[in-house]
């Protein structure tokens, strides 16, 4: 029998080698900022964007395409698969790769550290591997593809490899993502049983309960460090500031989604059909994670950190949608499975969008102003038009707005939560309305960490001097960042088709899909046997409809002319730029009232105090609970064992001496 | 009948234009007489409006363009928000675009756009405003919406009308489930409307002040739009109150003449009562503290929340 050549495959491989290509390019001239900044990162972008179309296409097929590569370990080719899964994922990755490469080749400038040329090879590598795990189907190249990733983001992370404080987040980065990818290893081995390491088998092999589930809460641990769940969130605070912004948004917006990618094929593919209470694990800790990475967001200073802990919070949207996918599919209930699981693909694809525009916003105000430290920001809605009213669209998206996309997702699961009631589990049905309330708690501090972010980068009035010489970005920046902010717009506003997109996938993990049973195209009615329903185009034409109304009836009828004054501030008169909020006054209610999560430090200054000084230091409870305590023992096991090394040839002679009686004893013995 | 219903629709919304300022008079009203004073007239909120239309605009030097945008958008967010709840009667087309969940999204809107608002002219109190604006807004919304939910999950539909629909149709007298939310949308709506005892409506002490201190910066006919989208939150939370539980007199269906006989007396009775009940809840209780405003919301999340737990323990 001849198989057709699976051409989809075939051109996805060659768009992730052609970014190899790319990358490999950069060295030729490695010092050349024009070379990688206008030729070749500019051409990655379009690989991206071409991975993406061909990633719709595979998706809108529905098809399934497998091929066998003659590489790798003897005995065991590369077998790669395309299905509608992977190709949600590798849609995700080409269209925000994309949007994200056009601003790199902006960003990039001379004198960073690592060389533009160099940069741009790491960088590419970065995107393939990520492309490659998408596709892998056995263990080998999937987990080969992963340490690649792991690796390479590594190297973009300490880009700025000459700060001390960088080489340390890279350093916890690293240890993080080994202890994960040791976590997914021994899943697999789990998992794999006697077969061999390809999914397919695994599919096939039948695990007793008690095995499942351990191979489920091992991916669960090993994903969930990737994702950055609580508590293995710890690198991501760390990282993201470190790394230059592209690569940040790269990270947020399309590394964490790998990790939920493996999630939802190990628990909903490889492990066969869930029980139920596997779900209830992610569903808590995402519940957890939601409020904890929003109430660290409100009080961070550093605004890359704040957006850090904005994508630790969106990662427990994530997992709750995860969680309340398997409990549903757990429990027999395709249909409100599919829903959740929508939900979830839908959170994933809108944060990609989301949390790339905002990271490479701040990557533009870093560039501008060289400050990160949201005290020394303000008022560059004069300074930079573009990128602030360009990162706005991703602020009231990522604040959960209608009708913008990060408010379609927090629907769908609103929607799903609504079925909880229904679970044939009474314990579950009391936890779920819980759940509901932190989703939409966390939901609202979205709003509140938004507000901050924005307005006290953007609006108000500049707090330092320097800030008055800041400029816009260049036209490729601007490109990316208007591609991302359209991205927003675009999944906000068309729900239907993607919704009917994503459809395949629920469809083929739990064999469910959404009926679209509005008689309107524009209609989303997703839940079957319910009037409800939600068209986003409608209410931003009847949003709009009416503003404009109300501009030309107030304008029309009341045209009194505008005069530009002096604030007026209650006539207090003597105002300075320090007396805005800072940061830390913006966080104080949060601060004030979520005292128990924080671990405070503060340097109040006396009323006679000749130099007065404020400060404070806000740190996670975590790391004096689990790390710290986690690091020291494992240094002191670590110098235990290391007695045994003397140094001395005599001694290991002598141990070589015992280890060969000891043998001899046990064969003796035996 | 579509035309009929797109009818209603627009009806709602002028209603809500029209009636806003005068409930907000009614409530100044009651208040001034429950506390001996002499009351200004039912029509003073319409003439503070022509008066601020009529005025010139002032604007600080380094307002942005949001600044004067911000205005518009909440303004048209509060009109729309009151075309989607139903007031008079339940056919509204706009519902099958926007339900209970972009209601209240809607509203986020508007916080959010008077927030950065507030902050855009950089002064000490707008900053200060749009803070505490945030943190009534963080606990207040996930209240509303909880209460919400509550009433959907009776109801099997977030949508507004569905749920009034269902309400009308069962007995009389509120479910255990209901009961809490009842308790919980209250306090809620002194909260998001800024009202005793979480805001005073009538200071302009600074240090006390939360909706009044992000408006500071506003003059004139930005100033009237923000004072009448603040008056149409109000007749909002009110008329959502009213579908949510105290439903009667609403025209089920497509509204007719004779619905209509039924639903605009009904409105203006329960809007009567509503607002008189609003002033004795002012008259009887003082402002709080600033820092005490958390525990208040936190009060409401949390009847909301128990009336989630009532619903799914006892379902009713």
């Amino acid at each position: 029998m001849i198989t057709p050549l699976p051409k989809l495959l075939v051109g996805c491989i060659a768009l992730l080698l052609g970014w190899v290509a790319v990358g490999l390019a950069g060295l030729l001239r490695p010092r050349s900022v024009r070379l990688a900044g206008r030729i070749l990162f500019p051409l990655g972008a379009l690989i991206g964007f071409a991975l993406a179309a061909l990633a719709v296409t595979s998706l809108l097929g529905g098809g399934i395409e497998r091929m066998v590569l003659p590489i790798g370990l003897p005995g065991l080719p590369a077998h790669l698969r395309l299905d509608p899964l992977s190709s949600v994922f590798l849609a995700l990755l080409g269209a925000t790769a994309g949007g994200i490469s056009l601003f790199a080749g902006g960003y990039f400038r001379v004198g960073q550290g690592t060389a533009p040329g160099l940069l741009g090879l790491q960088y590419h590598l970065f995107l393939a591997s990520m492309g490659w795990v998408l596709i892998a189907a056995d263990a080998y190249s999937f987990l080969l593809a992963w340490e690649a990733m792991a690796l390479t983001s590594y190297f973009l992370v300490v880009t700025e490899h000459r700060r001390p404080e960088i080489r340390r987040a890279g350093l916890i980065y690293l240890l993080m993502a080994h202890v994960g990818a040791l976590a997914i290893l021994l899943a697999f081995g789990v998992m794999h049983g006697a077969g061999p390491l390809t999914f397919h088998a695994m599919r096939t092999a039948h695990l007793s309960s008690g095995w499942a589930a351990v191979a489920f809460l091992l991916a669960l641990f090993g994903f969930g460090a990737k994702a950055g769940l609580v508590p293995l969130h710890v690198w991501l605070p760390e990282a993201h500031p470190a790394a230059p912004s592209p690569v940040s948004a790269l990270m947020s917006g399309v590394m964490l989604k790998t990790a939920v990618y493996g999630i939802l094929r190990v628990a909903l593919d490889l492990l066969g059909p869930p029980v139920w209470w596997w779900g209830l694990v992610p569903l808590a800790l995402g519940l957890f994670t939601i409020l904890y990475g929003a109430l660290f967001a409100a009080v961070q200073t550093d605004m890359k950190r704040l957006l850090a802990y904005s994508s630790v919070e969106n990662i427990g949207v994530i997992f709750t949608g995860i969680g309340l996918t398997i409990v549903f599919a757990g429990s027999g209930m395709p249909a409100v499975a599919a829903l959740a699981l929508l939900a979830t693909l839908y959170h994933c694809l809108n944060h990609a969008m989301m949390k790339s525009v905002l990271f490479l916003g701040t990557g533009a105000v870093l560039h501008a102003t060289g400050e990160r430290n949201l005290g020394r920001l303000g008022g560059l809605i004069h300074r930079m038009p573009w990128v602030a009213w360009l990162t706005l669209i991703g602020a009231l998206a990522i604040a959960g707005l209608p009708p913008l996309n990060g408010f379609v997702s927090e629907w769908l699961l609103l929607q799903s939560f609504l079925f909880g009631d229904q679970v044939p589990h009474t314990f579950v049905n009391l936890l779920i309305p819980m759940g509901m309330a932190v989703v939409v708690l966390g939901a609202a501090l979205a709003g509140y960490v938004m507000v901050k972010f924005y307005g006290v980068i953007f609006l108000g009035r500049p707090r330092e001097a320097a800030l008055e010489q800041a400029h816009d970005c260049g036209w490729l920046e601007r490109l990316g960042l208007a591609w991302l902010a359209f991205g927003c717009l675009a999944l906000g506003l068309l729900p239907v088709p993607v919704i009917g997109a994503l459809s395949r996938v629920s469809a083929q993990l739990v064999g469910a899909v959404v009926p679209q049973t509005s008689a309107y195209g524009w209609l989303l009615a997703p839940v079957p046997g319910r009037s409800v329903s939600y068209g986003p185009a409608v209410l931003l034409t009847a949003t709009v409809a009416v503003v404009l109304l109300t501009v030309l009836a107030v304008r029309l009828l009341f045209p009194q002319r505008v005069r530009r004054v002096s604030a007026w501030d209650c006539g207090f008169g003597a105002l300075t730029a320090r007396m805005q909020d800072t940061a830390e006054g913006f966080g104080q209610p949060i601060r004030h009232l979520f005292q128990p999560f924080f671990e405070m430090q503060r340097e109040l200054p006396a009323p006679e105090d000749s130099a007065p000084r404020y400060r404070i230091v806000i740190r996670e409870r975590i790391w004096t609970l689990v790390y710290e305590p986690l690091c020291a023992a494992t240094e002191g096991l670590a110098n235990i064992a290391a007695r045994v090394q003397q140094g001395r040839i005599s001694v290991y002679l002598l141990y070589s001496f015992v280890t060969l009686l000891v043998l001899l004893a046990v064969a003796l013995l035996s | 009948m579509n035309a009929l219903e797109w009818l209603t629709q627009l009806l709602e919304g002028v209603v809500a234009l029209a009636a806003a300022p005068a409930l907000l008079g009614w409530v100044n009203q009651c208040r001034a007489w429950l506390q001996n004073r002499r009351a200004p007239s039912l029509w003073q909120p319409y003439r503070n409006l022509r008066k601020l239309l009529h005025k010139e605009v002032l604007i600080a030097e380094n307002a942005s363009p949001l600044f004067r945008l911000a205005p518009y958008v909440i303004f048209g967010a509060m009109v729309l928000a009151a075309g989607i709840i139903p007031s008079m009667g339940t056919r509204l087309p706009l519902v099958a675009s926007a339900d209970a969940i972009a209601l209240v999204g809607l509203f986020a809107a508007a916080r959010m756009f008077m927030a950065l608002a507030a902050m855009d002219v950089g002064t000490a109190f707008g900053t200060m405003g749009a803070r505490r604006e945030m943190m009534v807004g963080f606990l207040a919304e996930p209240a509303l919406l909880m209460v919400i939910l509550v009433a959907s999950l009776t109801s099997s539909s977030t949508a507004l009308p569905a749920i009034t629909e269902a309400l009308a149709s069962g007995h009389l007298g509120l479910s255990p489930s209901l009961a809490f939310s009842a308790v919980a949308f209250v306090l809620v709506l002194l909260a998001e409307n800024a009202r005793i005892p979480v805001d005073n409506p009538a200071t302009h002490l600074e240090l006390t002040m939360i909706h009044e201190a992000m408006l500071l910066e506003y003059s004139g006919r930005h100033l009237a739009l923000m004072e009448w989208a603040a008056q149409l939150k109000l007749f909002n939370y009110v008329c959502i109150g009213f579908a949510l539980f105290l439903p009667w007199g609403v025209a089920v269906g497509a509204i007719g003449p004779v619905g209509l006989l039924v639903a605009v007396p009904a409105l203006a009775l329960k809007l009567a009562a509503a607002g008189a009940g609003l002033a004795l809840i002012e008259t009887v209780s003082a402002k709080m503290r600033v820092m005490r405003i958390p525990e208040f919301l936190a009060t409401a999340f949390l009847f909301a929340v128990l009336g989630l737990l009532v619903h799914v323990l006892l379902g009713a």
